[in-house]
């Protein structure tokens, strides 16, 4: 057991590992620092001057363990746009981001499971077909024509909706939530449910396969065959089974939905990390691009290793070894 | 049960599990149908479509904004009326699907060749090279997908001299999202590997004393190709919303050669003015074609798992 | 009213798209209290059909379409889903094959039990988890009130089996439905299961209908034997006239095909009623033939020696090596061939006799040893020029007959394999004309050629495992298990052949083996593995006899007692 966990929290170390060493050489390779810093028309002198204050003549890998020493105190330097340290622009935008994240994940997490648990056990019912089929359309869907779609019917047609950004916010102590006022939730349904669509589609199928796959097992027979009731088969036998596979998919669906915050921030300019990170990526802002990388990367380990440590809760054969 | 005489090809064709499945699910037919004609119509776009969207000689400002030929102040030549420059909207939508379609074939070509052959080192030779390949898929798989394109693509425009991004757009989009889609194929041919190579049949080849290297092609590879056909079929669907989505965000195929996601780009900035047209059949076009391709995925998913037959 | 449970016409029938397969066919049969009924037969008779018709849990999409199940004098077709459920449990009980399966592994065994017991009896928590402890002891399980916390997993496959008895046993009913119960475990094991069973029923005047394709099950167990095949009752009576003097052609052919544990015969009786029974071979000749030019050894000691062999397998990782846990797979095992003969490898599973048979055919390296084929060392330089080519030499068939032909490739090209990798024929007309004798000579016929492997039955396939055997023009056959998966009728017929097979080509052979009436029937010397290590190494009259070790006298003493078989002429 110990092995194991060690075995998890080594290879987080080295996601880590990799995932800072690319963003270190995003700043080595992709455009010239010292252009971004000073602009095309400074004088020779005042450029060796920035590479020397920049440290950028020192040997790569003193380079490269500064950059790891600044990262894990969170400084990733000024956004060369807009001319703010890097992790104050992250905080400021982080409480849109996480709360969009947070409400899509519970509409996925209880729609998808509860869906993809009735389709799974009624698997005849005409209602289980039309789930079915109307949820392999939402796979089908890409996330910002859903979204366009939801603008133009409930901002642009009905206008019961605001069409974008986020509005209504209040401060509790620095962090900003849309989750206690009126307009803050008008603001933040749409984009939700957009963000949630495809994760949903994608829980309530995998969800359905593992009902299957374990309805078919022996020890399901064997439990008919005692007369156990079909209550007691679905909710006692089936479902735990089917969880164990099931907390994998939770932990990368809510990867899933912080890569798409990206998309759906995008199309309701909603002021969070993602759009943040699109705007950097047009204009090459690299300590943004880098900052951004880290602090996902940072979060889809910690995710895993949750999911690791759920997986221990739940499964017995991996508890108690063999 | 045996049969009595070898049967013909078409017999044994028509035989199997899976052709006889396709033959009695509607579903799976529609879609093949669907996916071919849309797959046919795009790539045969040049010959078919009304007008050609890149000949300035063939496009009228004049003519920009009208609607669909069936409402008021549309045109019988616009059949699905024209965009904010005067171009048919129906001869765009098949050039940007052809574009969105190669895009998309080109993406999973390259990640399931890259996956394919990493799988089945990986699992043949194991210890450390499985090791090295699979981490590094691992950590690759922690980050999804489309971030991972997103960033992939944004390096390679960063990379590129400005003068040059343009015309290299296409290939850098293809690359990020081929880049992306390799763990997948490589962890589903890994997992099929190692299962077939502990089978009986290739300790026989080994015991007969044929190289590694030919089990692998004549043995392993053709037994693990099913799964990989699924991935494949699923990825073409993911790799045409990649690249839509890469293009919506403005990051991918320009608009000077629009793509479909381009196009509902484009079209997205006229839907205030309810010129609702020029992002509604784009966005169709894109939905149906995924939707087709997934259909067939998911029926090939199901026939190819006869435990849940 | 004297019978438990009477069947009659009963007909269960399965719609598939190629027609509507009959699985049973206006059966009939009775149970009474404290009876033991076995109902056997081969794959495909339709015995695992009645078991699940009686309890109303036919696989989609099968149904019974004909007939009447009366249970206690009560008509049980036709019940509703929820009439039924009071059925299943608290008057008839089910046993399946496989312990490893049929326990849901995240529950307790204690809490599988009580929520077993709660739905058939009206008691609290403690009064059920009282009676749980009953039951596991009366299983024979010690410790019980302990065990109740442990899940599946922490068991045996045996004790997992007593568990899955307690727990049919939980309602407390009076009809046992014992689906292949031991088939799935090892030969002492099954022993002590079958006594269980047989022990219950007397006790607790059960009913019991034991399904099973063993023989050797049957005699060990039934009062009475329904025989089935290809879904009909062929013959129904008391165990003693089933065994000892069959009516029917197809019950004679099975009985005549089990393998005796009590002497040798030269071979097995010829079974015509079985499917591939006739084969329509032309033989070949084969001091002419391709087949019988193959290179020439210059050896005249053993064919194969095997000295000072070792191999470990890491069974759980750990950091610290000191915390590995290591499998001795192969524990100092040494012994040698001598050419012509044929040399049985007997034990349970987990014994190592499988890996020794890697071993020798260059699967696997040994941690420490060697190999010598035809006097060649194959260990110390595997790659080496004269190593492979001694290698040639060692062909291997193999336990499963599904997994050991590529499924992608037509019989032609898996047989061709090696002719064509070698060059062993000068043009692919020859090579053409070559795999067609060698299908024809071992009873498929040269047309199965152009056919796919899924095209063809467990017997027949391993058919063509030994057709690409031969291919190699080998000098030595290991043989893993060659017909555990088959049935015994099949299996009567393929080591016919391979006995004939021996003493055309003069081949030596590695039989490999758990079930000990074959090995008497095919070996002459026989070497018994445990744990990894050689008990005994004797000829194998001398073993079955007089055996030495006091392993050997175990396996032996677990042998099925099959003095009731009927007296065929040697």
């Amino acid at each position: 057991m110990l092995f194991f966990i060690l075995k998890r929290l080594a290879q987080s170390v080295l996601v880590m590992a990799v995932v800072s060493a690319v963003s270190f050489s995003l700043f080595n390779f992709v455009g010239d620092p010292v252009n971004n810093m000073v602009g095309q028309d400074a004088t020779r002198e005042q450029r060796i001057e920035i590479r020397q204050q920049l440290g950028l003549d020192d040997p790569i890998l003193t380079q490269y363990s500064r950059f790891i020493g600044n990262m894990v105190q969170g400084d990733f330097g000024l956004s060369y746009r807009i001319k703010r340290p890097v992790d104050e622009l992250i905080f400021e935008r982080l409480p849109a981001t996480l709360e969009l994240v947070f409400v899509s994940a519970i509409i996925a997490l209880v729609v998808g499971i509860g869906l993809g648990i009735y389709t799974g056990i009624r698997r005849h019912a005409w209602a289980s077909r039309a789930v079915l089929s109307v949820s392999l359309i939402g796979v089908s869907l890409p996330t910002f024509i859903i979204g366009i779609a939801l603008i133009y019917i409930f901002a642009v047609h009905l206008r019961w909706l605001p069409s974008s950004g986020r509005s209504g916010t209040v401060d509790l102590g620095g962090w900003k939530t849309s989750l206690l006022s009126i307009d803050g939730w008008r603001a933040i349904i749409l984009p939700a449910i957009t963000l949630s669509l495809f994760q949903l589609t994608l829980i309530l199928r995998l969800v359905r396969a593992e009902m299957l796959e374990v309805m078919q097992t022996d020890f399901i027979k064997f439990a008919r065959a005692r007369g156990l009731s079909e209550r007691a088969i679905h909710f006692r036998h089936a479902l735990r089974n089917t969880l164990v596979p099931v907390i994998t998919i939770i932990g990368l669906n809510i990867g899933g939905l912080i890569a798409f915050s990206v998309i759906t921030e995008t199309v309701f300019q909603w002021p969070g990390t993602g759009l943040m990170f699109i705007q950097a990526v047009d204009f090459v802002d690299v300590p943004i691009m880098a900052a951004y990388l880290v602090f996902v990367a940072l979060l889809f380990v910690i995710i895993n290793l949750v999911v690791d440590i759920l997986y221990f809760v739940v499964d017995p054969r991996i508890r108690l070894g063999n | 049960m045996q049969p009595n005489r070898p049967m013909t090809r078409w017999q044994r064709f028509t035989d199997n599990d899976i052709v006889w499945s396709f033959l009695h699910s509607p579903g799976a037919m529609v879609a093949a149908v669907v996916t071919v004609v849309i797959i046919l119509a795009c790539t045969m776009a040049p010959l078919i479509a009304p007008f050609d969207p890149f000949d300035p000689a063939q496009i009228s400002l004049w003519d920009g904004k009208l609607p669909p030929a069936w409402l008021e102040g549309g045109q019988p030549q616009y059949l699905l009326g024209t965009d904010n420059q005067g171009r048919d909207m129906l001869s765009t939508i098949l050039y940007g699907g052809r574009l969105s379609i190669m895009v998309g074939l080109a993406a999973v070509c390259l990640g399931m060749v890259l996956g394919v052959t990493l799988g089945l080192v990986s699992g043949y030779v194991g210890g450390v090279t499985d090791a090295v390949i699979m981490r590094i898929a691992d950590v690759q798989l922690t980050i999804p997908g489309i971030l991972l394109a997103i960033l992939i693509n944004g390096i390679g425009r960063a990379v590129l001299p400005l003068e040059l991004r343009e015309e290299f757009a296409i290939y850098v989009v293809i690359i990020a999202i081929g880049l992306t889609d390799w763990p997948q194929f490589a962890r589903v041919t890994r997992g099929a590997t190692l299962v077939e190579a502990n089978k009986e049949y290739v300790q026989a080849a080994r015991i007969i004393g044929l190289p590694g290297w030919l089990i692998l092609l004549r043995h392993i590879l053709p037994n693990t190709l099913r799964p990989v056909l699924v991935i494949a079929t699923i990825g073409l669907a993911l790799a045409i919303i990649a690249e839509a989505t890469l293009s919506f965000l403005g990051q991918g195929i320009p608009p000077t050669t629009p793509s479909l996601g381009t196009l509902i780009r484009v079209g997205n900035e006229y839907l205030f003015s309810g010129l609702w047209w020029i992002t509604f059949f784009p966005a169709i076009a894109l939905v149906v074609l995924v939707f087709a391709v997934n259909l067939l995925g998911d029926w090939m998913r199901d026939a190819l798992n006869p435990k849940l037959r | 009213m004297t019978e438990l449970l009477k069947i009659n016409g009963l007909c269960v029938e399965f719609p598939t798209r190629r027609g509507t397969v009959q699985a049973a066919k206006d059966v009939s049969l009775t149970v009474s209290p404290g009876e033991v009924v076995g109902l056997v037969g081969e794959s495909g008779a339709g015995k695992s059909t009645i078991g699940n018709a009686i309890i109303d849990l036919l696989e989609a999409p099968g149904r019974v379409s004909g007939g009447s199940i009366l249970f206690q004098g009560e008509e049980l077709r036709g019940r509703s889903d929820a009439e039924m459920r009071m059925v299943r449990g608290n008057r008839i009980g089910m046993i399946f094959q496989d312990p490893q399966t049929s326990l849901n592994p995240l529950m307790t065994i204690g809490a599988q039990l009580v929520e077993t017991i709660q739905k058939t009896n009206d008691l609290g928590i403690t009064q059920a988890e009282a009676r749980a402890v009953e039951l596991l002891e009366q299983v024979g399980i010690t410790e019980a009130r302990a065990r109740l916390l442990a899940y599946p997993h922490q068991f045996s496959g045996g004790m997992r089996q007593r568990v899955v008895i307690a727990l049919a046993l939980a309602g407390d009913p009076d009809l046992i439905i014992a689906d292949e119960p031991t088939t799935a475990l090892d030969v002492s094991i099954q022993a002590q299961i079958l006594d269980l069973i047989k022990d219950l029923c007397r006790k607790r005047k059960l009913g019991v209908i034991i399904v099973t394709h063993d023989i050797g099950v049957i005699a060990n167990i039934a009062d009475r034997v329904v025989v089935m095949y290809r879904g009909d009752v062929v013959e129904t009576g008391d165990v003693a006239q089933i065994l000892g003097a069959p009516q029917h052609e197809y019950t004679k052919s099975l009985i005549a095909a089990v393998p005796r544990a009590d002497r040798k015969m030269h071979r097995f009786s010829s079974v015509d009623y079985i499917e591939g029974g006739h084969q329509p071979s032309a033989k070949i000749d084969v001091q002419t033939h391709w087949l019988g030019q193959g290179a020439k050894h210059e050896n005249t000691g053993p064919a194969i020696q095997v000295e000072g062999l070792n191999l470990s397998f890491v069974l759980q990782k750990a950091l610290l090596k000191r915390n590995r846990k290591m499998l001795r797979a192969v524990n100092d095992v040494s012994f040698q061939l001598e050419p012509g003969e044929t040399f049985g490898l007997v034990g349970e599973s987990g014994s190592g006799k499988s890996t020794v048979a890697r071993l020798i055919a260059g699967l696997y390296r040994p941690d420490a040893g060697t190999v010598r084929v035809l006097g060649q060392d194959v260990t110390t330089a595997p790659h080496s020029r004269e190593a492979r080519r001694a290698r040639r030499a060692v062909q291997m068939i193999f336990q499963d007959p599904y997994s050991s032909l590529n499924a992608r490739m037509r019989v032609m090209d898996i047989v061709a394999e090696p002719i064509r990798f070698y060059k062993l024929t000068s043009s692919e007309a020859e090579t053409r004309k070559i795999v067609g004798d060698l299908l024809d000579h071992v009873g498929l016929g040269a047309g199965a050629a152009l056919r796919y492997p899924h095209e063809f039955s467990g017997g027949q396939r391993q058919r063509i495992s030994i057709a690409r055997a031969l291919a190699s023009r080998p000098r030595i056959l290991i043989c893993d298990e060659p017909t555990s998966a088959l049935d015994v009728s099949v299996q009567a017929t393929i080591l016919n052949l391979l006995k004939d097979l021996q003493s055309e080509l003069g081949l030596t052979m590695l039989f490999i083996s758990h079930d000990l009436p074959v090995v008497r029937q095919m070996c002459d010397k026989i070497a018994v593995m445990r744990n990894g290590q050689i008990c005994e190494i004797a000829p194998t009259e001398q073993l079955f006899e007089s055996p030495q070790h006091a392993y050997s006298r175990h396996l032996l003493d677990l042998m099925p007692k099959m003095d009731l078989l009927a007296r065929a002429p040697a």
